[in-house]
């Protein structure tokens, strides 16, 4: 291997590292503030891609579906208490039918009338981002919400069958064929004899937008604030105002848009299926344990570590890729089995 | 009908299936015995013992490649020959297979919860990787020529006659499950869910239970995946990828994990819809895939959130009740117990303990001794420390300097499990009993010292003059703090007074020569309250050790021979009940001061 190559893989790495920092972060902050380990994580990235290829190509994304189902049952789930609060919960309820069954009726009428196979890339993009995001905190509503206070491992559990139904209905909604998607720019740079590529850039630019981001929301904002105190304590946030299932359902939006923007700006670069995103999410996941699901700058390194380990060794022994970089779990669970003194948590 | 007698007519019925179902039916459960002997690892895993694995699948893998690449390679080394048939296929599978869950279990099971089942998903994910890359293992197109089993000198050419096999190995599986529940080291697997603490407490190896519980489910998975592979002659990666994995850990949940019998309902339920959902749902949508999954996520989600427990609890409800045995445990010779030291040695004695959580010192320079003989109270408005203080002394939370003296020997930095061997018993403030077992059970788990045989006896039932014994010596100390009537109850179900002298003879049946007791009248009414003083003042005079957490000021200025009070983790007074409850400082901490 020369330079040469060693720069080749190392931008692979550091793009692929890059959105699997994205996803880390997403699942570091749904597990701090639901303590849901939230392995369909990965799903949003596939529906974020294949609904936005749908788009380009002009057919209708099954996700829209599951959108309006979603809404419907969300309605029938919240409507009932809001009911019997009476006329007081009125514009409570207008609010729960606006969100959940005429926004998805707008966004229908946008998908199937307005033609957006024609529309320039940007409104696409925001447009797949409007079908998926909210699947997220209504997925937290109807699956996670009843059972908010169980076990980390039911949680879990119930995580695991989510994801079975959502890949199932992704080869439902998309086939079993791939996706690619145009590049966002066909812009590329030359630095010293490395070509990087205008969608790299993209990748790579976007993520760090999006962390500063992430970062400003949660040290600047009262709802940033409100999420990092129900993470640290849920008691203690509930104590003062704070509705854990208003945080709950947040970190399920931020989780689901970083899911779906990550799935988006991976299409141009690699083929999506429908089953991808399981796997781009569990190496998000391998970086999140590195920061052992509680820090966010070790989980990012941690996941760009993912992103390095695996374009290398996918030039050095590219069929064992996969084993290599969940094998890598192992060391880290050994050092973190020595760094950490077990101390039950008290229920 | 009695339970055993069901049992032989399903056992009947089994054995009758192959001679009149058609080949088919004989298929389908050939696979049901195949999936419920892996969903029964994970009902030990899972429901029992709280721990979950989303890697089953891989396990069986292991077992299914082992024995499927020893019987089928040419050009094996010399040394390896001899291994080259069923049997050396399966030696090696299950040694792999013991070896690969020890390493996993060593690396996760210290953790908290979540850290196996993630660990597990990446191991399953990386074994797949694994099968499908290897030359050796045919890579993707698997291995086929597999040979067929043939046990005592006759050859299993069909599924009717794997059939026998499966079905066997299954019911002799759930024996051994069934047998393993129902023992000393089963209550000590059990305890594990009633958390750590309590379960080192009673003197239970909390990490070597887990990777016990760990490594049997791996087992069963690797035989399971023996016969798979010698019913097939043939091995693919597909059917030990991560997704299967997670089919097994929803069998026994939706069939019920916390029961043997769940196992079997669940495989069969999840086996049986899948085949049924595998030819409908296609044909509904039009398209073909494995579209059973989202069926069965849903399915899932329901299950977990409307009933828990899964589907057996509500078919045992046609079951026929166990008989009562209650008084079947009591002509067992009694135990053998420890010396009872003199009345007037030093049991306990801590000097100057100091324990600090970061800037906060919860307890500062504490001195106190208890006696052999004695009732020391240990009083203090609330938060005072009193609860540090015995998690310090038992060993729960070490102190951050100072001595603590126990038999005297050092004991501070020891565990609490080595600390509890050596004659300390301890009741909890916040009742941890194991609310789904009975009286008797959650008693003789304090026992459990005083017990030896382990888990291999356990599952062949060869310890039950031991158990006999242990279950007679609970017994007697339930009758002895008046529970008598209560002994098959669910622990859970009695009112929370109960609960604490359920803690209490839990405490006792461990034959401490101290006992530390945190708040034991809380919740109590005035004729239990008097009981229980009967009876500590009994234990006193039989040589018991006391220390006594108590808020009933009444009550400990009745009982303690001397009383020691504590304020902001420090002590303030020490001595006599009545002057101490004349001492300034105590009723300024309690009262406030005078203006």
């Amino acid at each position: 291997m020369d330079l040469q190559i060693a720069l080749l893989l190392g931008q692979d790495g550091i793009v692929n590292g890059a959105i699997y920092a994205l996803l880390a972060l997403a699942l570091v902050l749904v597990f701090a503030v639901t303590r849901v380990i939230f392995i369909p994580q990965g799903e949003f990235v596939a529906y974020g891609a294949l609904t936005l290829a749908s788009l380009q190509i002009g057919q209708t994304p099954g996700t829209l579906w599951l959108l309006m189902v979603l809404g419907v049952a969300v309605t029938a789930l919240d409507a009932p208490a809001l009911w019997r609060q009476g006329c007081r919960a009125g514009p409570k309820i207008y609010g729960l039918i606006g969100r959940q069954i005429a926004y998805p009726l707008v966004i229908a009428a946008l998908v199937l009338g307005a033609q957006p196979k024609d529309w320039p890339m940007l409104l696409q993009v925001l447009l797949a981002l409007a079908v998926v995001v909210p699947l997220g905190p209504q997925l937290y509503r109807v699956a996670y919400q009843p059972i908010a206070e169980a076990s980390v491992l039911i949680l879990l559990i119930v995580s695991v069958a989510l994801h079975l139904a959502l890949v199932g209905l992704g080869l439902l909604f998309f086939g079993a064929e791939g996706s690619r998607t145009p590049a966002f720019s066909d812009a590329s740079l030359e630095v010293g004899g490395l070509t990087i590529s205008g969608q790299s850039m993209w990748v790579v630019g976007a993520s760090l937008v999006l962390i500063i981001a992430l970062y400003a929301f949660f040290e600047r904002s009262l709802y940033g604030k409100a999420l990092r105190a129900t993470a640290i304590n849920r008691a203690g946030a509930r104590l003062m105002g704070i509705s854990t299932t208003l945080a709950g359902k947040l970190s399920f939006l931020l989780a689901a848009a970083i899911g779906a923007l990550s799935g988006i700006l991976i299409a141009p670069l690699t083929t999506i299926y429908y089953d991808t995103g399981f796997l781009v999410g569990l190496k998000g996941f391998v970086g999140a344990i590195v920061g052992g699901l509680a820090s966010y700058p070790v989980a990012a390194a941690g996941a760009l570590l993912v992103g390095l380990l695996e374009a290398f060794s996918s030039f050095h022994a590219s069929a064992f890729k996969e084993v290599i970089v969940f094998t890598l779990i192992i060391p880290v669970l050994v050092w973190r089995s020595l760094t950490t003194r077990h101390v039950e948590e008290e229920e | 009908m009695t339970s055993r007698q069901l049992l032989i007519v399903f056992v009947v019925l089994l054995g009758l299936g192959p001679l009149v179902l058609p080949e088919f039916y004989v298929t389908l459960l050939n696979y049901i015995g195949l999936y419920a002997l892996v969903a029964l690892g994970v009902v030990l895993l899972t429901g029992v013992g709280g721990l979950t694995s989303f890697g089953q699948a891989a396990f069986v893998g292991v077992g299914a490649y082992a024995t499927a690449a020893l019987t089928t390679a040419t050009d094996l080394p010399t040394w390896l020959l001899p291994l080259a048939n069923p049997w050396g296929g399966l030696l090696v599978g299950l040694v792999l297979t013991a070896l690969i869950a020890l390493l996993l279990g060593v690396l996760t099971l210290r953790l908290s919860g979540h850290y196996l089942p993630l660990g597990t998903i990446a191991w399953g994910i990386s074994l797949y990787f694994l099968f499908g890359n290897l030359q050796f293992l045919g890579g993707h197109t698997g291995i086929s020529g597999i040979p067929a089993l043939s046990m005592a000198g006759i050859e299993l050419r069909d599924g009717r006659h794997y059939y026998y096999l499966i079905w066997a190995v299954l019911l002799v599986a759930i024996w051994l499950t069934h047998n393993l529940l129902d023992s000393r080291a089963g209550r000590a697997i059990r305890a594990l869910k009633g958390g750590v603490v309590m379960a080192e407490a009673m003197g239970v190896d909390t990490a070597r239970a887990k990777t016990t519980i760990f490594l049997i489910a791996a087992l069963f998975a690797c035989l399971s995946g023996w016969l798979y592979a010698h019913l097939q002659r043939f091995v693919n990666p597909t059917p030990f990828g991560l997704h299967i994995g997670i089919e097994y850990l929803f069998m026994a949940v939706i069939g019920g994990a916390a029961y043997v019998w769940g196992a079997l309902v669940g495989a069969a339920l999840i086996t049986v819809l899948k085949q049924w959902l595998q030819d409908l749902l296609p044909q509904l949508f039009g398209a073909t895939g494995n579209f059973e999954v989202i069926a069965f996520g849903l399915l899932m989600i329901v299950v977990l959130h409307r009933a828990r427990d899964g589907l057996w609890p509500w078919l045992a409800r046609w079951l026929p009740e166990k008989s009562a045995l209650a008084g079947r445990h009591m002509d067992a010779p009694p135990l053998p117990r420890r010396p009872v030291p003199i009345a007037g040695t030093p049991l306990l004695e801590v000097k100057d303990a100091i324990k600090q959580f970061g800037g906060l010192v919860a307890n500062d320079r504490m001195s106190l001794h208890v006696n052999a003989g004695e009732i020391l109270a240990l009083i203090g408005p609330n938060g005072a420390g009193k609860s540090t203080f015995f998690n310090l002394v038992t060993g729960v939370n070490p102190p951050t300097a100072g001595e603590v003296r126990f038999m005297g020997e050092r004991v501070d930095g020891r565990t609490s499990r080595v600390i509890a061997r050596m004659g300390m018993s301890r009741t909890f403030q916040h009742v941890r009993l194991l609310a789904g077992m009975t009286v008797l059970e959650n008693v003789a788990l304090g026992a459990h010292m005083r017990g030896k045989h382990g888990v291999p006896s356990a599952m062949l039932h060869l310890e039950r003059e031991e158990e006999r014994c242990l279950l007679a010596e609970a017994a007697r100390h339930c009758q002895r703090v008046g529970l008598g009537e209560h002994l098959q109850d669910a622990a859970g179900s009695l009112p929370l007074g109960k609960q604490r002298i359920v803690e209490i003879a839990r405490a006792l049946a461990a034959d401490p020569c101290l006992l530390l007791l945190d708040e034991p009248a809380a919740g109590l009414r005035f004729m239990e309250k008097q009981a229980l003083a009967e009876l500590l003042k009994q234990l006193r005079a039989e040589g018991m050790g006391i220390l006594l957490v108590e808020h009933d000021m009444e009550f400990v200025m009745d009982l303690a021979d001397r009383v020691v009070v504590m304020e902001f983790g420090k002590k303030i007074a020490e001595g006599l009940p009545h002057a101490v409850q004349n001492d300034p400082a105590v009723i300024e901490a309690y009262l406030g001061g005078v203006e």
